[in-house]
């Protein structure tokens, strides 16, 4: 399907929305898309799902692995960019992690716990490894957003990106 | 009761509302992709059952998605009240909705559940506490399924972490004007922000309404996460009111401004496109002072209520097009002094 904004690319994001009080699908390529502030995040996620699904495909054809819980298989997940159950998290959890960083660019959630509050954590600087560098390019960061240069911000938010992967790669 | 859109928000004229919305599953359920009409059913009850036993259930009325009709579906999604995907597909799905219409609780979206907590102006401090205390009162109830690592487990992973996407309705004619949203988006994106209209169709956006909201939420809290948002708000916040004093010294926008109260106020026919095209000129020319007897809280409760949907639903039945268009007039002329 072709992008419903520039008509050039492939469609890859498919937005729901309300014009003119009837429900209605566009049908967005990635570089509109990231534009429009569509799912970005999703296109790089399913690109990576992509890759990931044809390196298992050469890998040794491993007897598919299927959720005992809802009985999805990684292809599966792979394709549809959902997970099937919270009981995958656990069964293909080697294979998600690294879509899940590159996400979000961690790993480690900070934040309410069931039975906590969501309001009063703040939160907390893990010191049992060097940060210096991550801690200077978030003061960087703040500083470059404060004057609105976005362009420079965004260098620094992938460094930061990198330096933390490279970090959990380390610890690992 | 007043509905939380027409209450006075904030002054600075940009910020129209805030929304803080949570992810939440069930733990023994699959994700709903993966869900029988019947499961989806129980799923319904469950959380319903859950509400209803919680010291907050006064106030909230259900909406069974497949009951309603679609003109009472998508003025749900004008009200801002659920998502267009909600009523995509309405079996075994449901909203459970709070009298002031500041609170929703979606059920088998693309989550079990999505708490979401609406507030007019700039209040994230308020929506994060009703969101925090509604699904506090949930989890007594239902379990959540939850990983020490990962935080709250969602179908998508992008919602991984808190599950929160915190997020501003934000008024930008002037950064429209002047081109920069497009860029400004692409930037934002990398920081893991997002930018969005919230009107028309996707690629062209109507009236110069945006959502900003965080697309990260694994690693940050949740008030993080707002802080960052609030960072960026900031900036833009800046950014459009320097650009809109620039813009409104120039005499052809004043009188475009001038116009457009005008034809608001004395038209006979309005389309929706055409009255938010006139309502952003309105808004503008209120926040710079050119525009002095109307207020912000008029025109969002206008803005809701001429919708398509939502003023077929008002009038008791169902109106072509073009008595839409009479009707949206008419209730504009009312609705602003004279
Ligand atoms: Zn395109
Ligand atoms: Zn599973």
């Amino acid at each position: 399907m072709i992008c419903q904004s520039c008509g050039k690319n492939n469609a890859t994001t498919f937005v729901k929305t309300i014009v003119n009080g009837v429900l209605s699908e566009y049908a967005l390529c990635p570089e509109c898309a990231k534009q429009l502030g569509y799912s970005s995040f999703l296109s790089d996620f399913d690109f990576h799902f992509g890759n990931l699904l044809s390196q298992n495909r050469d890998a040794a054809k491993a007897p598919d692995l299927e959720c005992p819980f809802c009985g999805a298989t990684f292809e599966e997940i792979a394709k549809s960019g959902k997970v099937g159950c919270a009981n995958c998290y656990q069964v293909f959890y080697d294979r998600l992690l690294p879509s899940i960083q590159r996400i979000h660019g961690n790993t480690r959630h900070q934040g309410k716990r069931p039975g906590s509050a969501a309001l009063v954590l703040r939160p907390h600087a893990d010191v049992s490894r060097p940060q210096e560098l991550v801690a200077e390019k978030q003061r960087a960061l703040e500083k470059a957003i404060k004057e609105q240069d976005f362009e420079y911000a965004a260098i620094l938010r992938d460094e930061i990106k990198a330096l933390t992967i490279k970090e959990d790669g380390e610890d690992a | 009761m007043l509905k939380w859109y027409e209450k006075a928000g904030t002054e600075d004229g940009v910020i129209i509302s805030t929304r803080v919305r949570f992810a939440r599953n069930l733990r023994e359920y699959p994700f709903p992709d993966r869900l029988t009409l019947r499961q989806r059913e129980e799923i319904v009850e469950k959380v319903w059952d859950a509400l209803s036993a919680s010291p907050i259930a006064q106030g909230f009325s259900r909406k069974n998605l497949s009951e309603l009709s679609e003109i009472e579906r998508v003025s749900l999604v004008e009200r801002h009240l659920v998502s267009p995907e909600l009523i995509s597909s309405p079996e075994g799905r449901a909203a459970f909705i709070y009298e002031d219409e500041s609170i929703s609780i979606m059920v088998n979206e693309e989550d079990h559940l999505r708490i979401q907590v609406m507030q007019e102006g700039y209040n994230f401090e308020k929506a994060l506490e009703l969101a925090d205390q509604i699904d506090s009162l949930l989890n007594e109830k239902l379990s959540f399924a939850f990983d020490s690592d990962l935080g709250y487990l969602t179908q998508c992973p992008t919602n991984l972490g808190t599950g929160m996407r915190a997020s501003l309705m934000l008024h930008l004619p002037a950064l429209q004007e002047s081109g920069s949203i497009t860029r400004i988006s692409a930037s934002l994106s990398r920081l893991g922000i997002a930018i969005r209209g919230t009107y028309g169709e996707a690629s062209r956006p109507v009236g110069a309404i945006y959502q900003l909201s965080n697309q990260l939420s694994l690693g940050l809290g949740e008030q993080e996460a707002i802080d960052n948002l609030k960072d960026i708000a900031a900036q833009l916040l800046e950014r459009e009111k320097t650009a809109r004093k620039k813009l409104c010294e120039n005499l052809t926008v004043q009188d475009q401004i001038a116009r457009s109260i005008g034809i608001l106020k004395s038209a006979r026919l309005l389309s929706a496109d055409e009255f938010m095209r006139l309502v952003s000129n309105v808004r503008l020319g209120i926040s710079e002072g050119l525009i002095r007897n109307v207020s912000p809280e008029a025109i969002n409760a206008l803005t809701i209520h001429v919708q398509p949907a939502t003023i077929q639903l008002r009038s008791g039945k169902p109106l072509s097009a073009s008595e839409r268009d009479a009707l949206r007039a008419q209730l504009c002329c009312e609705g602003l002094p004279g």
